[in-house]
């Protein structure tokens, strides 16, 4: 099968177009169908994706099943995975279903909330595929306008605000990316990104404007990739959409933002800035490196203080995302792999923690903390998973949580030891703001009145949250399950990276012997 | 053998966790019970019949990135069997006492299931107290060590109905994050250093760590000494040592047989299996030795002023403890691993007798525990009368000075506590008399718990009194064995661990040191000698060789059994006074604590509120923290971020708010194929426009 990423990118999308097309009625019957329909396609798009996983050959670095045609006006369609983009396909295709699943209960416009899932799904698998500068840029852009909808339409009551900030943030971002691919279009010729992952672009010191810039063209272009990838993982201090748009959007939606979306941004640092500008990134480092130590003790101690359950996991993924950033720029296999592993398991977690917070507010329709209190009482199925995924995000070694944190801590102490002192306060304030709100939300005892009848969670409720327990305690037994896939491609890209740069170190040598 | 004593605990929690509903709470509670009996009996075959030669069993590969791999992997050495006996040993009885003492226990409703729960959680702290001790690398290690922490926050968070109990818990967790962060820390520039995070490379490499300059924050350090220094955080955390201590008098919330079981015997000891688990790197980091010594020595003393003045009985027991471990911290510090890991197996028996025992009492008194309501209980509850009385021998040191029949004789804590004060008479003056006031004090502290409890008249409720029980037989037996190991545990390992170096390398399996020839003194002559004039051993060993490293010029042991009479004597003396004056105090003059409480005021006071830790801690820390978190949120990103942001799109939001409201939600999504086609051309023409 040539065409098997194209099969598991595009299969949402054409169950969205039958939905959208044939699906009539806003009677229970239609929407049930709705339901049924997207469950099937996205279940069945994880089945075909498993096949990609087994056809993969991790030893291989290079692109697999690798798709290639013309298209419109003379563009290029391509698509390929790697050891590193993989798993982040799966993570995608393993996801959704349980998000559909999760949207069962919604009842305002079911067919076009199901639509909207699906075409995001494929715009996020398109994402991870793309070997092509304009198709990634697409499916990139593109993936933004569903998540829109979803807490536009589907949102709480502040969702215009949220879904505006959320959509200008950014949007701005990668007005600046555009214009980084279209230098780098004009510099190699093409927007093969296989290509253009094997050229050297220009490090030489420009003059801008009297402004000495250290790596060149490297350095801005990866500044401009960087204005776009930032705000989408997001660093401080441009994450302050995020909080916004999870408190205001649907369950599923939150889990979608903080599970995938979020990972286009560390997706993007892996497949563009680190390999295409190496002496960007070397110049541009130690600022990464920075700034996500202070996201990590910032967003940690703004967690601490939220009275909203949402926002307080808002900013606990900020945190988390912090250790990505950092894992990536240390720049060595221990990082990388960090930084991947990180991603992945923040995907199960942060994913867990909102439909935690859903299924409570399905019952209470509030995520005020005071609200709640002693639900252990009437929930103990509830406490039991709450608790479990409370310990993987404070990082607790044998939840996958702990790996991440693990490997992008040891990773960047090589690199920077102050950094890996500043962020590894994390471990604490984690501790801190992730068992304060367990306490306050599951212990005690239930005095307040209106939660005297809440039920405990319902079978569908425990078999959505079943998949994510089972990976989220065997990746951290486990790892190697992750990386021996990522691995290799990892090896290579750190390998290159070090090349790269270590040219930058000669070449500077012989500029001061010159002097 | 190795692999079913680790992992059967952790079956039968799995059991007994999530099994009790298909067959039945007792039948749960059974299973988990019987497979840590039978993890015991394996531990202690495996104790006896070790031979000392390190052994490494691999399981199952764990992280590997790079040149960083880890394995789930058994390491045994005499050191991790030492931990087996003391863990399995203890939890076994804990769980048969949980079975009376968790019966009825009023702190639940009607027809609510809390028992297997409870059964579970200690197994599975078993389970992650095994994995600590038989690590074979650090990361292992780490697992083990945050796997106990888990445990004990579920465990003192059982009551959770209690907010006081919820608080404890969290402090517990967090304050042990904090330690957690130096140990990290510590295992971060050993891989830094040595590019391996498995122990038996490292400890062959200590010579090169020590060697080898490493930068870390504003200036380069030893890398042995910070590496020593990082990791001793971790186990200040671990073991409620000076500073990290404030969350152990508060995990007395949890259900008694926890705290005899975690905060006693076994969890909080782990700060001290690390030190002597990583003598090699600590063998040639002399400075950070000078530091472990300072907290040991401190913590035993501040532990034990507070421990005279507290009315809690569990308090009590909680900060001698705290203090106790100071002990240990010392021996270790000065280079006596040994006789650390003797006085970790000696505590374990006897504090968890005490801790059971004061369970006991608190079973037959209703849950009281405040010793004021106590008084006159000694007929009452006659077994664990003696138990505790068998504990409190053995903790204040009871036993008779200078006799020495191949062994000291006397209780079991009379035997390491003494090996502690000798070698810390060698090593450091100051600790050594530091440690023999805490002894005195150890000595009142324990004194005033028996008097108050057992003697005098009953005070408090009449009611209770009346009604006080002795203990069922499954809470009482257990009081039994563990009374078996508090008498002898000290006369039987005595040699092993404290005779001579020579046995004691036997022992840890370093039995390819090389010693000069004629210097093999027997230890019985150099003990009868007293103060012996003769050379320290000669002795060369390679690091990484045997459980424990001794380095060349550690001659601490040998000389610890030459220290003058007067030395070997003053913590018995130490002990009397302490007798006497709680004689005193509580069965001569019942009065007189009243007056000195009022005539030292300030004093009293000041320990009493144990030194003010908390209130400073949560001054300083806590709502430091909380403060700046709101600061951060309101200010940092409210006005700040979002407010730039908000001024240069000041322009534009309000724009398509408009617009948007206007519309009605049906309509959006024509909008949204718009963008999709508008993004579409847009990237079209851009591209294609540039390419010309």
């Amino acid at each position: 099968m040539a065409n098997l990423l194209s099969i598991v990118t595009f299969t949402p999308l054409i169950a969205a177009l039958i939905l959208a097309l044939f699906l009539r009625g806003e009677d229970e019957a239609a929407q049930r169908n709705a339901k049924w329909l997207a469950l099937g396609a996205t279940s069945f798009t994880f089945l075909v994706s498993l096949f990609v996983l087994f056809g993969f050959d991790p030893q291989d670095t290079g692109f697999q099943f690798v798709e290639e045609r013309k298209w419109l006006l003379g563009l290029n369609y391509k698509m390929g995975v790697d050891g590193i983009s993989i798993t982040f396909v799966l993570l995608t295709t393993f996801l959704m279903p349980l998000v559909i699943a999760s949207a069962w209960d919604v009842t305002h416009k079911v067919k076009e909330y199901m639509v909207a899932f699906l075409v995001l799904e494929t715009l996020m698998i398109g994402v991870f595929c793309a070997l092509d500068l304009i198709l990634f840029y697409l499916f990139f852009e593109a993936g933004l306008i569903p998540m829109f909808l979803i807490i536009g339409i589907w949102g709480g009551k502040d969702r215009i605000y949220a879904s505006f900030k959320f959509f200008l943030y950014t949007l701005l971002g990668s007005v600046l990316m555009l214009i980084a691919m279209i230098a780098m279009y004009v510099d190699a010729g093409t927007t093969d990104i296989p290509t253009l992952l094997a050229h050297d672009f220009s490090y030489a010191p420009l003059n801008v404007l009297g402004l000495n810039i250290v790596g060149g063209a490297q350095t801005l272009m990866w500044l401009a990739f960087f204005a776009s990838f930032a705000v989408k993982m997001p660093m401080w201090p441009v994450h302050t959409w995020l909080p916004d748009a999870h408190v205001q959007a649907p369950t599923a939606g939150s889990v979608v933002l903080a599970a995938i979306l979020l990972k286009m941004g560390g997706y993007g640092f892996l497949r563009f800035s680190l390999p295409m500008f190496p002496v960007g990134s070397e110049v541009m480092g130690p600022l990464v490196l920075w700034l996500s130590a202070i996201a990590i003790v910032y967003a940690s101690l703004v967690a601490l203080m939220q009275e909203d359950m949402k926002k307080l996991i808002a900013y606990s993924s900020v945190a988390h995302m912090g250790f990505v950033t950092m894992g990536i720029f240390a720049a060595n296999q221990q990082g990388v792999d960090g930084a991947i592993f990180q991603m992945i398991s923040h995907g199960f977690i942060s994913g867990a923690l909102f439909l935690i917070v859903g299924v409570i507010y399905d019952r209470m329709h509030t995520r005020e903390i005071d609200a709640y209190g002693g639900l252990v009482n009437r929930m103990p199925a509830y406490a039991l998973v709450f608790m479990l995924f409370t310990m993987a995000n404070v990082g607790l070694p044998g939840t996958s949580g702990f790996v991440g944190e693990f490997l992008t801590l040891i990773g960047v102490f090589q690199v920077n030891t102050w950094v890996a002192l500043v962020a590894c306060t994390g471990v604490i304030l984690s501790a801190g703001y992730a068992l304060w709100l367990y306490r306050r939300v599951v212990f005690g005892d239930l005095i307040k009145e209106s939660l005297r009848s809440i039920t405990d969670m319902t079978s569908r409720e425990k078999a959505i949250f079943a998949p994510l327990v089972f990976f989220t305690i065997l990746l951290g037994v486990y790892p190697s399950l992750l990386t021996d896939i990522i691995g290799p491609s990892v090896a290579e890209l750190v390998a290159d990276y070090q090349i790269a740069t270590a040219d930058l170190i000669l070449d500077h040598a012989v500029a001061d012997a010159d002097h | 053998m190795e692999t079913i004593l680790l992992l059967a605990p952790l079956v039968g929690s799995i059991i007994c966790g999530f099994g009790w509903k298909f067959i039945g709470e007792q039948a749960a509670m059974v299973t988990a019970t019987g497979l840590l009996i039978l993890s015991a009996l394996l531990s202690w075959i495996v104790f006896l019949s070790h031979d000392g030669v390190t052994e490494t069993i691999p399981l199952l590969t764990w992280i590997e990135s790079g040149s960083l791999f880890t394995e789930w992997a058994i390491r045994m050495d005499r050191l991790t069997a030492t931990m087996l006996i003391v863990i399995t040993t203890v939890s076994a009885l804990v769980h048969v006492y949980s079975f009376g003492y968790m019966d009825h226990d009023p702190q639940w409703k009607e027809g609510e299931v809390y028992k297997p729960r409870f059964f579970a959680y200690l197994s599975f702290f078993t389970f992650a107290m095994l994995m600590l001790v038989t690590a074979d690398n650090l990361l292992q290690l780490f697992f083990g060590w945050e796997g106990v922490g888990v445990a004990s926050y579920l465990l003192i968070g059982f009551y959770w109905r209690k907010p006081s109990a919820g608080a404890a818990a969290m402090k517990a967790f967090i304050a042990n994050r904090v330690g957690d962060f130096g140990f990290l820390l510590g295992i971060f520039a050993i891989f830094y250093v040595t590019d391996t995070i498995q122990l038996q490379t490292i400890f062959e490499m200590a010579p090169e760590i020590a060697e080898t300059e490493l930068s870390f924050l504003w200036t380069t350090w030893n890398a042995a000494e910070l590496i020593a220094f990082l990791l001793f955080i971790g186990a200040m955390g671990k073991s409620a040592q000076l500073g990290l201590h404030v969350w152990l008098p508060d995990a007395m919330e949890g259900p008694t047989p926890v705290s005899a079981l975690i905060h006693a015997a076994t969890m909080v000891t782990a700060g001290v299996f690390l030190v002597c688990r990583m003598s090699p790197i600590m063998e040639f980091a002399p400075s950070a030795m000078g530091f472990v010594v300072v907290i040991g020595a401190a913590s035993a003393f501040v532990a034990a002023t507070i421990g005279l003045v507290q009315n809690d009985i569990k308090r009590v027991i909680a900060y001698s403890t705290m203090s106790q471990l100071g002990y240990m911290f010392v021996a270790a510090g000065l280079g006596a691993y040994s006789v650390a890991m003797f006085h970790l197996l000696t505590h374990a028996f006897f504090k968890a007798q005490l801790f059971l025992g004061a369970g006991s009492v608190i079973h037959a008194m209703h849950h009281e525990q405040d010793m004021r309501n106590y008084g006159g209980l000694k007929d009452k509850i006659p077994y664990t009368f003696w138990a505790m009385m068998i504990g409190t021998l053995a903790i204040t040191g009871v036993g008779i000075p200078l006799l020495y029949i191949g062994f000291p004789v006397g209780f079991a804590g009379f035997i390491s506590k003494d090996a502690i004060i000798e070698v810390a008479y060698v090593g450091n003056t100051g600790a050594f008399w530091i440690l023999v006031v805490a002894a005195a004090m150890t000595s009142f502290y324990s004194w005033r718990l028996m008097f108050l409890t057992f003697y005098g008249k009953p005070r408090g409720d009449k009611h209770t009194h009346e009604h006080a029980h002795e203990s069922p037989m499954n809470m009482v037996a257990p009081l039994g064995v563990l009374a078996v190991g508090s008498v002898l545990a000290g006369m039987v390992f005595y040699g092993p661990y404290f005779g001579s170096q020579e046995k004691v390398d036997k022992f840890f399996g370093i039995s390819e040191a090389e010693y000069a020839v004629n210097d093999l003194v027997p230890l019985g002559a150099a003990h009868a000698a007293g103060e012996g004039a003769e050379e320290a051993h000669p002795r060369h060993q390679e690091p990484g060789q045997g459980a424990i490293f001794v380095g060349p010029e550690n001659h601490v042991i040998h000389e610890a059994h030459l220290v003058p009479k007067w030395v070997k004597v003053s913590p018995f003396l130490a002990m009397l006074l302490g007798l006497g004056t709680a004689y005193m105090f509580y069965i001569r003059k019942p009065e007189l604590p009243g007056i000195w409480a009022r005539n030292a005021g300030a004093a009293y006071q000041f320990i009493f509120n144990k030194w003010y830790f908390d209130e400073i801690y949560d001054y300083v820390f806590v709502r430091s923290a909380k403060w700046l978190g709101r600061f951060l949120w309101k200010r940092g990103d409210g006005t700040v971020i979002d407010g730039s942001i908000n001024g240069l799109a000041m322009g534009i939001v309000p724009f398509f708010t408009k617009a948007l409201s206007k519309a009605q939600s049906g309509y959006i999504f024509t909008y949204a194929f718009a963008m999709v086609i508008g993004i579409v051309i847009l990237i079209t023409w851009t591209t294609i426009g540039a390419g010309n």
